[in-house]
């Protein structure tokens, strides 16, 4: 059962990233628009023109 | 005095060192506004980033240095037709950004513990029916105490805070047995490790925690999208007027300030700060917030205009009619925000019922772990029972179920131009199968239109419409519009000359165009005589009447014959004479109407419906109509220019569209209709877990999980109150 002193830090280890990567996106406001982000992926602006 | 308005004010200083400026911008109807607003203010100069927030209709920018100005970028907007205003969030939003983000974040807490602890505990469980040994046991529930306790002790906050207060205020709300509830599973778990018994429940309390708090995120987010229209509107109102003095001096003062009577400035391109009426000059104005129309209007001397409405090319002198909170604006804001916090029927049931329940709740739950006591089980096999019992018969899925379909409808109503006036429109507007229209302003247009130009050449039209513009009379706006609005900018004419009481005329090439009485025009006087007044023009040779009357709403045809298809019976009332009200009548195919009525005679007509076991909806100007409004079971009223309050009906729509009216009806029977099989999901719900629970066949996990997806599932199933089909 040793695997265990591997495997339950490694889930938590996991948990936690999520954790903090989710704390990080609702930080930096990408939780403010929920429609608009739908709709941007439509705009080429970010393609230069040719 | 052509100064604009300095925007750079508005500028704020933040934390990451660049000054930003948050606008409120009206008039987005599509997401294409992302891409057209965000590129149009690209080579704005001092402009590092605009972003648009579409879901509240908000654009943050960030500028490079304080003392930019923003003002080309807010011209910028303005000429793509939208309508912008500095937006200053006051507290009570920022308030509420805080706590989403907040639940947001007890959320993701709850949510990350819930999958570990239950990772542990399905290991135990299978564990417990193989060969798991009681030292790993032990060790998985301890690992899942010291996930649980701290994840409970940080997600669980909105609950315990929520639940103390009301305590603190000695009443009880939903929150009192969710906490307790968490609390006894967690110590119940706690007590049950340190005994190496077989059982935790740790991943229980942790489920329910994260399901309610999802059902509060969903629920707050419905409220903050229906808030922020309202906000953006009070971003319209403008802080300062600038007062024209008696002694021909000027003053500028807080809006709020201003009294009836006053003279005000109004500068090119500036918003209205009051209600009033035009005394000097004459200008297109936006108007848009008051009628829905789009376009440019042009009011001259005399016509009114409303706070928060967009002043177009010319100084304007107003006389102040109302000012601060009696304005028009004022009066839509503070309908949306009743239209959200009304009470309907179900709502005053709900919290009843809440206020009874959780005090039943409790006695409930003590109840059943007496009983098992007294009928031999464990004390501790009947605490675990009683726990299942207070968590299951929490009455969150019924106090959820019809606020937050209330919250949901008059959103959608809002967006549509439509505003409630009472909390229990939703559930009347649902019961209506009967629907009485007036005639006049609300199955035709407020304002008399061009209802008949004969045979006049399109050519002609253009002219007619051209001098109209030049005079004063009132029948003369209406050839103007009708102009403007077929063929756009018709452009001004020079040199036109007013004859006062008969016409205008003008000598252009050498021929003389007249427009005005017959007579003025050298014609005979028409021979077929109706209500409608006879404007008659002239160009040359060619020549022709052109009637004014009465003209129909442009989608009342079509709106009418949705609503006999809709199994309606539909009925006009008048107060007008046989004639006409028959031909409207014949044209719309409705084949009810009752002209030249009194209105004592249309109460007592209404009242009669009522007898026969109708549910009446009357569709009635709000200002003359206000006695048959109130008999009728349930009232709605065009509200164009009119102040919406002052309309005597239960709920208004602004604009020209009588589609509103199939528009209300549709979204309020569907609203009601869920918000019923809300209420019922949620008494199916209790019907059955709670027996199951009290009778010990239900663990704290099921429990957890059986509560909470009911509160999601009304929550989610009020969503769908949004759109309808059809419309």
């Amino acid at each position: 059962m040793t695997i265990l002193l591997y495997l339950v830090p490694a889930a938590l280890g996991l948990g936690l990233m999520a954790l903090v990567a989710f704390m990080w996106s609702l930080k930096s406001g990408q939780y403010d628009d929920l429609d608009g982000a739908a709709y941007r992926i439509l705009n080429d602006d970010d393609v230069k023109d040719s | 005095m052509s100064t604009t308005a300095d925007y750079s004010a508005f500028l704020r200083q933040s934390n990451k060192g660049r000054p930003t400026l948050d606008l409120a911008i009206e008039g987005i109807v599509s997401a294409d506004a992302i891409a057209t607003i965000e590129h149009s203010l690209r080579l704005t100069p001092g402009l590092v980033s605009a972003r648009l927030n579409f879901t509240t209709r908000r654009l943050s920018t960030e500028w490079t240095a304080p003392d930019c100005d923003p003002t080309p970028a807010i011209e910028t907007l303005e000429r793509l037709g939208y309508r912008v205003a500095p937006f200053t969030s006051d507290r009570s939003e920022s308030d509420e950004d805080r706590r989403t983000k907040w639940l947001l974040r007890c959320l993701a807490v709850s949510g990350f513990a819930a999958i570990n602890v239950m990772l542990l505990s399905i290991s135990v469980w299978a564990g417990n029916v193989t060969d798991i040994t009681p030292e790993t046991r032990d060790l998985f529930h301890w690992l899942s105490a010291l996930i649980a306790l701290p994840a409970a002790g940080f997600s669980g906050q909105p609950f315990f805070y929520s639940a103390a207060n009301a305590l603190r205020e000695r009443r009880m709300n939903m929150d009192v047995p969710i906490s307790i509830g968490i609390s006894l599973a967690l110590g119940m778990s706690v007590y049950e490790t340190a005994h190496h018994a077989e059982h935790a429940y740790f991943d229980s309390a942790l489920m329910l925690i994260f399901f309610l708090l999802s059902g509060r995120v969903l629920d707050h987010a419905m409220r903050k999208r229906t808030r922020a229209a309202a906000a953006n509107l009070a971003a319209l109102r403008v802080p300062i007027a600038t007062r024209l003095n008696p002694d021909g001096t000027y003053s500028e003062l807080p809006s709020e300030a201003l009294t009836e009577g006053d003279l005000i400035l109004v500068r090119p391109g500036e918003r209205f700060a009051a209600d009033g009426i035009i005394i000097d000059g004459s200008s297109h104005i936006d108007q848009s917030l008051v009628t829905g129309e789009t376009a440019r209007i042009k009011r001259v001397e005399g016509d009114r205009v409303f706070a928060g409405t967009l002043n177009g090319e010319t100084l304007l002198q107003v006389k102040v009619s109302a000012s601060g909170e009696a304005t028009l604006l004022a009066d839509i804001e503070r309908l949306i925000d009743n239209a959200v916090l009304a009470k309907s029927r179900y709502v005053q049931f709900a919290d009843r019922v809440a206020q009874i329940y959780a005090p039943v709740v409790h006695v409930a739950a003590a109840l059943t772990a007496m009983v098992w006591i007294a009928l031999g089980v464990s004390v501790h096999d009947s605490l675990i029972i009683a726990i299942a019992v207070l968590i299951i018969t929490c009455p969150c899925a019924l106090a959820l179920a019809a606020p937050t379909v209330q919250v949901v409808v008059a959103g959608a109503l809002f967006r549509r131009g439509i505003l409630m006036k009472s909390g229990d429109v939703i559930e009347r507007m649902a019961a209506v199968d009967t629907i009485v229209f007036d005639k006049t302003g609300t199955l035709t247009l407020p304002e008399p239109g061009l209802d008949d130009a004969g045979e006049l050449s399109d050519e002609a039209l253009r002219w007619a419409g051209q001098l109209a513009q030049a005079s004063h009379h009132p029948l003369a706006r209406a050839v103007r519009d009708y102009a403007v609005h077929r063929f756009g900018a018709i452009g001004v004419l020079t040199g036109v000359e007013e004859v006062t009481g008969e016409g205008v005329r003008i000598v252009q090439d050498g021929v003389m165009i007249t427009l005005g009485s017959p007579a003025f025009c050298k014609l005979p006087l028409p021979l077929w005589r109706d209500q409608n007044s006879i404007i008659a023009f002239r160009n040359g040779d060619e020549a022709g009447y052109i009637s004014i009357g009465q003209v129909l709403r442009q989608d009342a045809m079509q709106t009418v014959s949705a609503l006999k298809r809709d199994g309606y019976r539909l009925i006009i009332l008048s107060g007008d004479q046989k004639g006409p009200v028959q031909t409207l009548a014949d044209e719309l195919g409705v084949g009810e109407w009752i002209a030249a009525a009194k209105p004592h005679e249309k109460l007592a007509y209404l009242d009669g419906l009522k007898s026969q076991g109708r549910t009446v909806l009357m569709v009635g100007d709000g200002l003359n109509d206000a006695p048959s409004l109130a008999a009728a079971s349930v009232s709605l009223s065009p509200a164009t220019g009119a102040h919406v309050t002052q309309a005597a009906a239960d709920a208004v729509f602004t604009g020209d569209r009588l589609a509103a009216v199939r528009d209300t009806l549709l979204l309020c029977k569907r609203g009601q209709h869920i918000m019923r099989d809300n209420f019922l999901l949620a008494l199916v719900y209790n019907l059955i877990a709670v027996p199951l629970a009290v009778g010990g066949l239900v663990t704290p996990l099921i429990a957890a999980a059986a509560m909470s997806g009911s509160s999601i599932l009304v929550t989610v199933n009020a969503l769908r109150a949004r759109t309808v089909r059809g419309i």
